[in-house]
């Protein structure tokens, strides 16, 4: 379990201070997908070190599995981020080395022999789908599989947490969608506690159990994502969960048959059928599209779109019936926060 | 002085003395010049890593007056030319050598020039890597050492192949110069037969040598530099 305990953590730049995290409490329990979200500059990359003491809290505490992490001496320190592993946005691949060197890196720092360290690397590279590409430089693989490369070298260390800091920020959504998945095995397959630092909404909603809504440096909200993201209360977390659309707005007046369904595409071949048409047709529902925000690659769509809906509770429980039929699509009813 | 170059005369005169002596004199500039390289790298590499990982936002912070002392030192040694810091470190060639004079005597005031010097690049040379692989090292447990000598040094390599390229060739140019305090080389054949002689024919002769000499460095510096780095593999 890891315990954020009232951490706040301040800059002190050439003009003034700056408050990156304001008491920050959070718990992540263990073997849990736990996304933390926000716009840029919300303190997130910040948030996410200070659990590996990359960043030392200005005050608080941080607690990995019961050790205060800013109780450990440097030695200590250092043994106990080797249970606590990170991927980075930009991969951070050692470029001078191939593949295999790069997953045996950590092993080396512990000092494990040579022979065992390779065995172990080729063993993860193997989980990555990358035995292929032991001898190849980081330079000579596309993003997708130098991180790839990178989540086998934080796993060489047998770590307990994986803190995967805008992992699938330089990535395209295709690519991103397959890093996910990897995430997702990895944390089925062997129980490690992943905890994502995101600003994209899509990540959250593919992947993530629970999430917390950074806003300033600050938790504007947190809990499981499926409640989130069908019932924003915070203002920080109704933006991003309707990037563009003023949400409050559209509920201004609602009646009392108005309906608002969430509609979210993660890498669905909906494209070659008309779904929301369809829906028109077999069941008789008629929606607006209130706002939408799709992408469509190689054949699948990612996004999501906000459906209005006239009727009673009955409709709006047939319609979300209807569309999550289809394989990679969830659909839940936005309640409105006037 | 350029037309002797095409004085027949002057060329008889000339071809038994470049036949005679410039074998062993190109001999004497190519050690002297290994030699020296490599005792600077040896004094000025570690020097490089404490000035970045001893640096304030360093790896491994220093107390800030040793930081500044050694930039001091540095810049001290930098700015004293060359030919003043020869005569000036006597004491200490006498010292290590036993002698002021000759070839192996001017190894002595070679590396005291150099070794600010390669300092210098090899601190550039290291500030040059990546941050961001510095944090992943820390975020796996690393020492401030371990960042030192598997991530800083390693990454770096083909820079600093290329800035010891750009040393070395400096290097040569200095041993030129150590022909004015007795040490041998293309440098005293270039002083004493053009310079004190007026045997322009020899200085010329010399003069292209170290000419060819550098570019024989300097592209295979660059060659090395360009083939240890794996971010060029395609």
């Amino acid at each position: 379990m890891i315990i954020l305990d009232h951490v706040c953590k301040t800059f002190v730049g050439t003009d003034g201070q700056v408050e990156a995290l304001k008491d920050v409490s959070l718990t992540v329990p263990d073997g849990d997908i736990y996304g933390i979200i926000g716009m840029s500059g919300a303190g997130k990359s910040t948030l996410v070190r200070t659990i590996n003491l990359l960043e030392r809290p200005t005050s608080g505490h941080v607690f990995v599995d019961g050790t205060d992490m800013t109780a450990l001496t440097p030695e200590e320190l250092r043994k106990k981020r080797r249970e606590i592993a990170m991927i980075f946005q930009n991969f951070d691949l050692l470029m001078q080395k191939n593949c295999l060197k790069n997953v045996c890196f950590p092993l080396e720092l512990a000092g494990v022999k040579p022979a065992a360290a390779k065995k172990r690397a080729l063993e993860l590279l193997e989980l990555v789908g990358l035995s292929d590409k032991a001898s190849a430089y980081p330079a000579q693989l596309s993003g997708g599989q130098q991180q790839r490369v990178a989540i086998a070298r934080a796993l060489a260390s047998d770590p307990k947490v994986l803190l995967c800091d805008e992992a699938t920020s330089a990535l395209d959504p295709g690519t991103t969608h397959s890093i996910l998945e990897l995430i997702r095995d990895i944390n089925a397959k062997l129980g490690i506690t992943v905890i994502i630092i995101t600003h994209q909404m899509s990540v959250v909603e593919s992947i993530c159990r629970h999430v917390a809504i950074l806003d300033q440096g600050s938790v504007a909200e947190t809990g499981e994502v499926s409640e989130v993201f069908a019932d924003p209360k915070s203002r920080a977390a109704r933006s991003l969960v309707f990037p563009e659309g003023n949400i409050d707005d559209l509920f201004k007046d609602l009646g009392p048959e108005q309906h608002f369904i969430r509609v979210v595409f993660d890498g669905s071949q909906a494209t070659s059928e008309p779904l929301i048409a369809h829906m028109a047709v077999e069941k008789g529902i008629e929606a607006s599209i209130a706002y939408a925000s799709m992408r469509e690659i190689s054949g699948r769509t990612y996004g999501s779109v906000l459906l209005e809906i006239s009727g009673g509770r009955r409709t709006v429980e047939e319609a979300i019936e209807y569309l999550t039929r289809k394989e990679n699509v969830s659909a839940t009813e936005v309640q409105p926060h006037v | 002085m350029f037309n002797e170059l095409f004085s027949s005369e002057a060329w008889a005169e000339a071809l038994p003395i470049i036949r005679g002596q410039f074998l062993l004199s190109t001999w004497e500039t190519l050690y002297v010049t290994v030699l020296s390289t490599f005792f600077a790298i040896l004094i000025g590499l570690p020097l490089g890593v404490i000035l970045v990982a001893g640096d304030e936002k360093g790896i491994s912070p220093l107390p800030k007056w040793i930081i500044k002392v050694l930039n001091m030192i540095i810049n001290i040694l930098r700015s004293v030319p060359f030919l003043i810091l020869m005569i000036l470190v006597f004491p200490l060639t006498r010292a290590i050598v036993g002698t002021t004079v000759g070839t192996v005597a001017t190894i002595v005031p070679l590396v005291i020039a150099a070794f600010p010097f390669i300092a210098r690049l090899a601190e550039t040379s290291l500030r040059e890597v990546d941050p961001n692989s510095i944090e992943m090292a820390q975020s796996l447990g690393a020492s401030p050492w371990q960042i030192i000598t598997k991530v800083m040094i390693p990454e770096s390599v083909p820079l600093l192949i290329s800035n010891a390229t750009t040393a070395i060739t400096t290097i040569l140019g200095y041993t030129a110069m150590s022909g004015i305090i007795g040490g041998g080389g293309l440098g005293k054949i270039a002083i004493n037969y053009g310079y004190y002689r007026y045997r322009y024919v020899i200085m010329f002769a010399a003069v292209i040598l170290l000419v060819v000499l550098v570019q024989i460095f300097q592209s295979v510096g660059n060659k090395i530099a360009t083939a240890s780095d794996k971010r060029l593999k395609v």
